[in-house]
């Protein structure tokens, strides 16, 4: 470790965007192969589940379908502790998290809606329905597009990230909209569970596959986080050499 | 009783789609970052927040 930053703690040392690079280097390849072994495991174990006595072969649907709708949700959810950051501490890491999240959040925000769909077609007997929980989680949908859209609409990254981090808060209201909305309203799609007050309803041939599955996707989220906030970091230290180079080229300097 | 193993496949293949272009994007925007990065280097351009430590890594 430098010099430069041993007299503060380890996890402040994270925050330095220099630092993040070197532990994310180090972590990714191992983070990467945990990842495809958990997801193998998780995929085999899927493969090998019983199909459910009403639901036939369906049931293995859950087994992508409800991690893909847990990480949309918690993809924003740390995108708003990112939002707080950039607002509260002002501190760019925050906002290169936010930023990088936000695509993957909506890549697994849209398998969550078309694995659902293909869910629905042979269950429900329909693609889609305007009830609370497919509604509340399409404009989920809605509002990363939103975001991604806004974090790229302005050259200068300080001045978008404080409007992205107010829009990103203000949309964390849907959130608990989308958690609650089978109990608060009548809905086509099942009320929780698995995370429910009482214990899981689940048999543990379906709850141990699908468990392994959501560690997996977890796994698999923040790999491509790193990387991705990795790109965006290199991404910024371009865009400053390229202006560093330009201004010494206006000088008539050559560095 | 139901054969519904269409469904499934058409899932688990979306699923497979969606996810491999999100990574390959990743896999493309993290090459042409570094080989940007490389090709600034080489020109000798630093930034102007560099220091010992950045050079390092």
């Amino acid at each position: 470790m430098s010099d430069a930053v041993s007299k503060t703690g380890r996890w402040i040392d994270l925050a330095n965007p220099t630092r993040f690079l070197s532990v994310a280097g180090a972590a990714l390849p191992w983070l990467g192969g945990l990842t495809v072994l958990v997801l193998a495991i998780g995929f085999w174990m899927s493969m090998n589940a019983p199909d459910d006595y009403q639901q036939g072969s369906t049931v293995k649907i859950m087994f992508i379908h409800v991690p893909f709708a847990w990480l949309s949700m918690m993809c924003y959810t740390i995108m708003s502790v990112a939002a707080l950051g950039t607002l509260v501490w002002r501190h760019p890491l925050a906002d290169v998290s936010a930023k990088a999240a936000a695509p993957i959040g909506a890549v697994f925000t849209a398998l969550a809606l078309i694995t659902g769909s293909l869910w629905g077609k042979p269950m429900w007997g329909t693609w889609w329905v305007w009830d609370a929980r497919l509604t509340s989680v399409f404009v989920l949908f809605l509002m990363y597009l939103g975001i991604i859209a806004l974090t790229r609409a302005m050259d200068d990254p300080a001045k978008s990230a404080k409007a992205t981090a107010i829009l990103t808060l203000v949309g964390f209201i849907n959130i608990p909209i989308i958690k609650f909305s089978v109990d608060w309203w009548n809905t086509l799609h099942q009320p929780a569970s698995v995370l429910r007050m009482g214990g899981s309803t689940l048999d543990p041939s379906y709850l141990k596959p699908l468990l392994v599955m959501a560690i997996g996707f977890t796994l698999l989220f923040f790999t491509l986080h790193l990387m991705a906030m990795r790109n965006e970091i290199w991404r910024r230290r371009v865009t400053a050499m390229r202006r560093v180079a330009a201004r010494s080229a206006d000088r008539g300097t050559v560095s | 009783m139901m054969s519904h193993t269409g469904f499934v496949l058409a899932s688990y293949g979306a699923a497979i789609i969606v996810l491999a272009a999100l990574i390959g994007w990743i896999f493309i925007d993290q090459r042409s970052q570094r080989q940007a990065l490389q090709e600034l280097e080489s020109r000798g351009v630093r930034r102007r927040s560099e220091t010992k430590m950045d050079k390092a890594s």
